[in-house]
């Protein structure tokens, strides 16, 4: 009964010249987006250093799809990946991130332009 | 609406349909005069308690339900989310991001600290099958704090 997650791939060019990758999620976050949410991570080629995790398309996220965000970072962590960046999270699920600690970890930005002005 | 009013739901015990629960109690206090911002607390808090019923009480049983039962008064909507499940031991505790970063710590465990965080009551009782519950409480006098 849980809606499917989504998730597309795509890079761009932030302000500071650097290619970024962006993860951009669809439908639900929650414990069924396992597979999509580190299979789309898994999937990117080489070892990027700079990923923006887009939630403008989320309809709904839980503490088990939170999660696995952290899981994801942690895994990109371990693969040195030096920036993640989120945005596209409305300002509830803004605060329920810096609620649990994941801004530490992870820059959240208003929109696409701020994530890209800032990595 | 009605001073007391009351409504039941009853969900089956497979995740997914916690968001029955959400979009009832956000009917509800979006009725009591609660803000969009409030609303959205409650819902989230709502969904994880109907999350770790349908996970933890019910076992994702699919012969069991768990109960909703949310109840207005003038200013306060309590939401109480029953199981079958021997009711949870330990108290909500924050998670530790950087025991989570380190993997030394379950990604997961979040949900009740979230529910007591997001609103004005949060009590767990334990009780004997079918009796134990969670019961949230938010308060319109608490609108602006």
């Amino acid at each position: 009964m849980q809606a499917a997650t989504s998730v597309t791939q795509r890079t761009a060019t932030a302000a500071s010249g650097n290619t970024v990758n962006i993860l951009a999620f669809g439908g639900d976050i929650s414990s069924a987006s396992k597979d999509a949410v580190l299979g789309a991570f898994h999937g990117l080629q080489g070892a990027p250093s700079r990923i923006l995790l887009d939630f403008t398309g989320v309809d709904y996220i839980n503490s088990s799809g939170i999660a696995i965000i952290i899981q994801m970072l942690l895994e990109a962590s371990k693969a040195g990946t030096q920036t993640i960046g989120i945005f596209g999270l409305t300002p509830h699920f803004q605060k329920v991130f810096t609620m649990v600690g994941i801004n530490k970890y992870a820059a959240l930005h208003k929109d696409e332009i701020a994530a890209l002005a800032a990595v | 609406m009605k001073n007391g009013s009351s409504v039941q739901v009853r969900l089956p015990s497979e995740l997914g349909f916690e968001k029955v629960a959400m979009s009832t109690a956000a009917s509800m206090a979006a009725l009591m005069g609660f803000s969009e911002d409030r609303i959205e607390d409650l819902k989230t808090a709502v969904a994880e308690a109907c999350i770790n019923a349908i996970e933890h009480g019910n076992q994702l049983n699919s012969g069991l339900t768990v109960g909703v039962v949310l109840s207005t008064t003038d200013d306060r909507l309590e939401v109480k989310v029953i199981d079958d499940g021997a009711g949870v031991n330990s108290a909500p505790h924050a998670p530790d991001i950087d025991r989570k970063m380190h993997g030394e710590e379950d990604p997961r465990g979040m949900g009740m600290f979230l529910i007591q965080a997001l609103v004005d009551e949060a009590e767990w009782h334990k009780g004997p099958p079918g009796k134990s519950f969670v019961r949230l409480v938010i308060r319109l006098d608490k609108e602006n704090e």
